[in-house]
């Protein structure tokens, strides 16, 4: 069988892939910046002494991380509007569960790096009678965050590539164009690879930059 | 504050430590004067380390009282009327760690002279000088831009002595220090503490290092079950031993 390469029949819909590139670019710092917030105030919560506090981001973290990400945005869509009456605009769904779902993640990484540092570390800061947050912030973290960061990066890009799915709420990202153009073409060959090399330019370089920087981290070990 | 040279600088009243059900720690009672060497002697599971622990608060006491130049230590970090916090103290009392615990991320200089910096806000230039100067006193000059992870252990633990010393602590408070070192290289990091006791620093000491500790410390406590159970001069508790328990311990370090 041979098939007949088209990218003319495409081409006129070059916008289409561009403006949904950025719309996958912009949810996925969207919800990057906001998942390291809600994944530092989950890891504070989690590392404190209050038992209830702990309790909360346990349950948040387990119900984020047991489901997956498109079961969570069907959810949020479709689901939590009827349970507060109304209805939830799909951008914002789209937004809310993709931050949701990595600040989980987030914190998990973030506790993980923080708990990992040796405790003598905190003592031999305590003992030249530092305070905890001195502590935390000139020990403690700058340790943590070189053994965190090859695990943020990973979980970054995994997110990237899960911005894909808020295409099935209607959100006009990368994915949903490709769908888009498709339908427009019949031409999914072409569509869907132009999609793909897509997203492979802009991670590539991304997993570059992380081993990069995980083999100079070692080195400085 | 004036200083009254006969005034204990750590004192100790009836002491506890539990975890749990488990007493570790069962009322000791503990002068620590100025110019004085405490050395603390026990089996393991005596208490010792506990209790070496508690003169700072890296472990709380349970009961008793624990003052700083004859004022209470209270469990908070910041002073609080009469009562000083535990910042205080651990401004004034430092500690060496058995496993030397340097801040992998900083240089050698850095470790020395993060104290003084972030703790007591002392200007970098000052605090720089006087690292050098305590790195020289210990032997390690060269190595100040270093890495700890390049260092041997015996280097490492020697910064963590000058780290220590760069608070100009009126104490310091030495947890086994040599315990985690090649037999070569404990004699170099005994060699820095002796010096230490000679230019009079106050010191506890717990030690298996029961020569050392008849040379250089004034008096000895052997602890034992989380009691102090025999106390004197070095003659009286390590050369000529009363307890049967404390000549069973002698005797297996002499043998």
């Amino acid at each position: 069988m041979t098939y007949h390469w088209d990218f003319q029949s495409i081409w006129p819909f070059w916008d289409l892939f561009l403006w949904g590139l950025w719309i996958s670019i912009v949810y996925t710092v969207g919800s990057i910046v906001a998942g390291i917030l809600i994944g530092f105030l989950t890891c504070a919560a989690r590392l404190s002494g209050w038992t209830v506090l702990n309790i909360i981001a346990r349950v948040y973290q387990e119900v984020f991380r047991c489901t997956p990400l498109l079961v969570q945005l069907l959810w949020f869509y479709y689901a939590f509007p009827l349970l507060v009456g109304g209805s939830i605009d799909n951008r914002v769904a789209g937004m809310l569960t993709l931050s949701l779902y990595v600040g989980a993640f987030y914190a998990e990484i973030f506790r993980g790096g923080i708990v990992s540092i040796d405790r003598g570390q905190r003592e031999a800061a305590a003992a030249i009678g530092m305070s905890p947050w001195q502590s935390m912030t000139r020990i403690v973290l700058p340790q943590a965050l070189k053994r965190m960061l090859p695990s943020f990066i990973n979980q970054s890009v995994i997110q990237f590539k899960n911005t894909s799915l808020v295409s099935v709420i209607s959100v006009a990202d990368l994915a949903y164009m490709a769908a888009v153009v498709n339908g427009q073409t019949y031409r999914p060959l072409e569509s869907y690879t132009v999609m793909a090399g897509l997203y492979i330019a802009m991670l590539l370089p991304l997993t570059q930059a992380a081993d990069w920087i995980e083999r100079r981290l070692r080195v400085s070990d | 504050m004036a200083i009254h040279t006969n005034a204990p600088i750590l004192e100790t009243v009836g002491l506890r430590k539990s975890y749990g059900a488990h007493e570790v720690l069962k009322g000791l009672d503990l002068s620590l004067d100025r110019g004085e060497v405490v050395a603390l002697i026990g089996p393991s599971g005596s208490g010792k380390s506990t209790f070496i622990r508690c003169l700072n608060m890296l472990e709380m006491p349970t009961g008793g009282t624990l003052r700083f130049r004859q004022k209470e230590v209270h469990p908070g970090f910041r002073d609080k009327g009469e009562q000083i916090g535990i910042g205080t103290l651990r401004r004034h009392v430092g500690m060496v760690f058995q496993h030397f615990n340097l801040f992998p991320h900083k240089t050698v200089l850095q470790n020395v002279t993060e104290g003084p910096i972030t703790v007591c806000k002392t200007p970098r230039k000052e605090a720089e000088e006087r690292a050098m100067h305590l790195l020289g006193q210990v032997g390690l000059s060269e190595k100040h831009a270093a890495y700890p992870n390049h260092l041997s252990g015996g280097q490492k633990q020697r910064v963590a002595i000058a780290r220590a010393l760069a608070m100009q602590p009126e104490a310091l408070l030495l947890d086994e220090v040599t315990s985690a070192l090649d037999p070569e290289l404990v004699g170099e990091v005994l060699a820095v503490i002796r010096k230490l006791a000679e230019d009079g620093m106050t010191m506890a000491i717990v030690t298996h290092e029961m020569a050392f500790a008849a040379d250089v410390a004034n008096r000895v406590l052997f602890l034992d079950q989380g009691v102090i159970a025999e106390e004197g001069s070095p003659d009286q508790v390590i050369l000529n031993p009363q307890n049967p328990r404390l000549q069973g311990f002698v005797a297996r370090f002499h043998g």
